[in-house]
């Protein structure tokens, strides 16, 4: 299959309206040296039989879980068959960012809606039309702090996903930013350390929360002491379902909050695509990376939406952009959008039933001999516990047929032992009775 | 149209969620109530409504399964329905990215044989797939410049890119921090060898150039190009953007690039999906392969597995292995094509365009009149005559069912209108294009007003972009 639709009768006419004789002549112009004087070294093409029948076979190879407590920064949560019915009109898939507004208003009111929704749940003025994922919204956030307050220090919690840890580092380390690592403590950011680090020369500081081991942070405390010394706090999300809990972090002092959607009707995927979310306050509008799209009317007074504040973006400002940002993560921001117009107000629910579910199998878990819950301070649908021999206690479950918790001392050096757990709204209480009864 | 926030009538839902298995739920007993959220503003809707919603949103939208879609430098070419559904099967959605190694095989198989595939088809040592679109491809490629230089203990500070470059080229530089150096175009339209002579020193890592560059022609200079950035010391980036027309034709390795970011989203037909999700892997030449992100991917004996042990690696850009389902879509297309149907997408990609440049030739100025690869490059000219922009021709070809070009870029061809049919558009297809371009180019001398008045048909007018700028409204508020 190579679904060029040109017949060899039509491929000659074009030969001659061209003024050629062979295909070749239109690449006279590439050295012989460079040509490529062989077939390309793959494997042959496959008509849509084979094709399916080989790409099901790797597939299949692939273990699902029909009973996982493994979270970390990919969730699985409920799906309602309406989002993907929705998302996958190709209209919407098979289009490319909406340049030409006229043609374009689908998409672009989709964006507009998804920003406000970003808005509502983080309690911020206002929301890009996205960015790739959470980590590099973070990254991205962290290099914006830096550039508002001209100052090139980040304060960086060690309770941040480790692999946002690393991202952040990446881009910091090629823009010359300093990161500061900003140790915790019994399982939450260390406040002390936090007053000791802050100083002058700090852009910004950087707080997950829940945070990676499922403990909420002191947000508002933490704001204050940021904003005592004129930083940036950047709040990063990486549990959204959790905003329909717990006060927003704009009601809490976030200067930027940035996260990962994936919760919002994204399949694992076994990583990606997700969709970055990046929100912050009305007087840094002209800061903010990426797209954003706003409301205007046409030439006869009709509401129409635009791609607006281009001259923040590199395709108009080149070096001087706030962002070398183009393609996003247009599809799954509108997955986020049917989502939560899905869910609408039960996206407490879900929230609700995820955490008193992870409380009920912590609480079960904690009397086991041998078990230790190590949250000390309340914690959303995440937590660790320590346990004589993590990879014993995966293998044990992994044997049920449970994918288990992860292994933090994969991620930090003292906490071998130590596995992070995770429960949504889809685990059942026989499901959590089973795994209790397993490790009994 | 209304939003879907109009919409919301209190009591509503399109959501049944199952009651709690484990009792009441008293969440007051397990967070104090000073963190609890009060209100939860998000829209209540009943189904009906909620799917007729964004199936109207959608019907307002234009995708390359409604029509010829020719927007250079874009590569809008038909995505196979196949891609889709492949990328659909559980046993690659329902995947979790931090499972073992052993449970997830098929999925680091697939991974392992892509980057296989992608250096076979660029000629290159190393791909990593990390990247998740084009421009973080970039990024991530000047990420490893810079890694090594630093390595070697040099310090570079500038980087040269052609003044017809992608904008995210500076960009992307920008975000490592370095200096951007403009490097002039020669009358033909390629970078001119003089004014890299004198650009290129031991300050600069190196020239990112996009081949075949953004006015669709091959750098025919491009091993001289090379040497001269090589005599420096310095690395050769390409950008891949344009990879489609070169697909078994030529490789970027074998011209002396050092390395690449291919787009999947382009060149390997997974859609664009209205602005993303992309892919955007970097493919490097042995010198670079230290420095490329974690983890990779290794084959022992029968199994795959992650390594994430890189002392020199940058690090990650991104969480966890890339767009993943992105990827299973390019693989899905690699697989259904092979060698020898990727050559012909390639060739008939530059067939169709040489063929649409032939027979607009007399209708609109051709910025460079020579043979072109995938995309050719035509501007306003004659149509100024008349008081007509490219901006015009633009908004009068979406009334006649077409997507628009890309325009004004280059910025070096003013009022520029760059058209990429792809290799998926069939001959009648491109015939009906001409005859309306011939059309509008007629209007143009006959109805100017009709054409600078264009959309006529769309279900707006031209939109307000001043105000929408001046007084931004980024979100609804009741």
């Amino acid at each position: 299959m190579d679904f060029v639709p040109a017949t060899n009768k039509e491929e000659k006419e074009m030969f001659t309206t061209i003024g050629i004789n062979r295909i070749d002549q239109l690449f006279a112009g590439i050295a012989k040296e460079h040509r490529l004087k062989r077939e390309l070294n793959l494997p042959a093409g496959l008509s849509e039989i084979e094709l399916k029948r080989e790409i099901e076979s790797m597939a299949g190879k692939n273990r699902i879980y029909q009973t996982s407590f493994r979270g970390a920064g990919a969730y699985r949560h409920f799906i309602p068959s309406v989002v993907k019915h929705l998302v996958m009109r190709s209209e919407f898939y098979t289009a490319y960012t909406p340049y030409q507004a006229e043609r374009s208003q689908g998409m672009l009111q989709s964006i507009y809606e998804y920003q406000t929704m970003i808005c509502r749940l983080t309690g911020m003025d206002l929301a890009n039309a996205s960015m790739y994922d959470g980590a590099s919204a973070l990254a991205e956030a962290a290099l914006m702090a830096t550039r508002i307050t001209e100052k090139k220090q980040v304060l960086l919690s060690s309770a941040v996903h480790p692999e946002y840890q690393a991202t952040v580092k990446t881009y910091c380390h090629a823009n010359d930013v300093k990161v500061v690592d900003l140790p915790f403590k019994t399982g939450t950011t260390d406040l002390k350390e936090l007053k000791t680090l802050l100083n002058d020369n700090v852009g910004g500081v950087i707080i997950q929360n829940p945070n990676f081991f499922g403990s909420f942070e002191e947000i508002k405390e933490i704001a204050q002491l940021v904003h005592q010394i004129g930083a940036i706090l950047i709040i990063n999300v990486v549990e959204p379902t959790s905003l329909a809990l717990i006060k927003s972090p704009g009601e809490q002092g976030a200067d930027i909050v940035v996260g990962d959607g994936q919760s919002f009707g994204l399949p694992l995927n076994f990583g990606g695509p997700y969709i970055g979310f990046m929100a912050t306050k009305t007087e840094y509008i002209r800061r903010i990376p990426g797209r954003l799209v706003g409301m205007t009317k046409d030439t006869q007074g009709r509401r129409a939406f635009v791609l607006t504040l281009q001259s923040r973006e590199q395709h108009i400002r080149r070096e001087k952009a706030t962002s070398n940002i183009c393609t996003n993560s247009a599809l799954c921001a509108l997955t986020v959008l049917v989502y939560l117009s899905t869910l609408g107000p039960k996206l407490r629910k879900v929230a609700e039933l995820s955490m008193a579910k992870t409380h009920y199998l912590a609480k079960k878990l904690a009397k086991l001999p041998g078990i230790r819950l190590i949250n000390s301070q309340n914690f959303y649908n995440e937590f660790v516990i320590r346990v004589k021999n993590s990879q014993t206690v995966l293998k044990k479950l992994r044997n049920q047929g449970i994918e288990g918790g992860v292994d933090l001392g994969n991620y930090y050096s003292q906490l071998k032992n130590h596995l992070l757990f995770c429960v949504t709204e889809l685990n059942t209480k026989e499901e959590m009775d089973k795994i209790i009864k397993i490790l009994n | 149209m209304k939003l879907i926030f109009e919409k919301s009538v209190p009591g509503q839902s399109s959501v049944s969620l199952p009651e709690s298995d484990i009792g009441k739920i008293k969440i007051d007993q397990l967070l104090p109530k000073s963190k609890i959220r009060k209100e939860l503003d998000l829209p209540s809707v009943n189904e009906t409504d909620l799917v007729r919603h964004y199936t109207e949103l959608s019907q307002r939208n234009f995708g390359v399964d409604q029509g010829f879609y020719p927007l250079g430098s874009c590569t809008m070419k038909y995505s196979p329905k196949v891609n889709e559904e492949m990328a659909s099967l559980t046993g690659f959605t329902q995947i979790h990215p931090l499972s073992d190694d052993v449970d997830v095989q098929g999925a680091l198989q697939l991974y392992y044989e892509l980057e296989e595939f992608l250096k076979e088809i660029t000629g290159f040592t190393a791909v990593s797939l990390q990247p998740a679109a084009g421009a973080h491809g970039e990024a991530t490629g000047v990420m490893l410049m810079k890694a090594y230089f630093e390595d070697r203990s040099e310090k570079r500070t500038k980087i040269l890119i052609p003044e017809a470059a992608h904008g995210t080229n500076p960009a992307s530089s920008a975000l490592c921090g370095f200096e951007t150096v403009t490097i002039k175009s020669n009358s033909q339209g390629e970078v001119n060898l003089d004014d890299l002579k004198k650009n290129m020193n031991r300050e600069t890592v190196g020239l990112m150039l996009t081949n075949p560059n953004t006015l669709g022609l091959f750098e025919k200079n491009i091993k001289k190009i090379c040497q001269i950035v090589h005599h420096q010391g310095g690395l050769v980036y390409c950008d891949g953007a344009n990879m489609n027309s070169m697909l078994g034709v030529t490789r970027p390795g074998d011209q002396g690039f050092d390395l690449i970011q291919l787009n999947l989203h382009k060149s390997f037909s997974t859609p664009h999906g209205g602005g993303g999700p992309g892919s955007g892997p970097v493919g490097v030449n042995k010198k670079l392969v230290p420095y490329l992100p974690v983890p990779r991917v290794k084959k022992n004996g029968n199994l795959y597995c992650r390594d994430y042990n890189h002392e020199k690696s940058i690090g990650k850009v991104k969480t966890f292995m890339g767009n993943f389902g992105v990827m299973v879509k390019a693989y899905t297309y690699i697989r259904a094509l092979g060698g020898k149907g990727l050559k012909r997408a390639g060739q008939n990609s530059v067939l169709n365009a040489n063929y649409l440049m032939k027979k607009l030739k007399p209708y609109f100025d051709l910025a460079f009149d020579k043979t072109c690869m995938h995309e050719c490059v035509f501007s306003d000219k004659k149509q100024q005559l008349y008081g007509v922009t490219t901006l015009d021709i633009a908004k009068r070809l979406l009334d006649y069912g077409y997507h628009a070009p890309t325009i004004y870029f280059p910025m070096i061809v003013h009022g520029a209108i760059m058209i990429e049919p792809t290799e998926t558009e069939s001959k009648r297809t491109l015939d009906e294009f001409v005859e309306v371009m011939i059309k509008i180019a007629n209007e143009c001398r006959t109805k100017p007003e009709l054409v600078k008045t264009a959309p006529h048909k769309m279900l707006v007018t031209r939109v307000d972009e001043v105000a929408a700028a001046r007084n931004p409204n980024l979100k609804w508020e009741e």
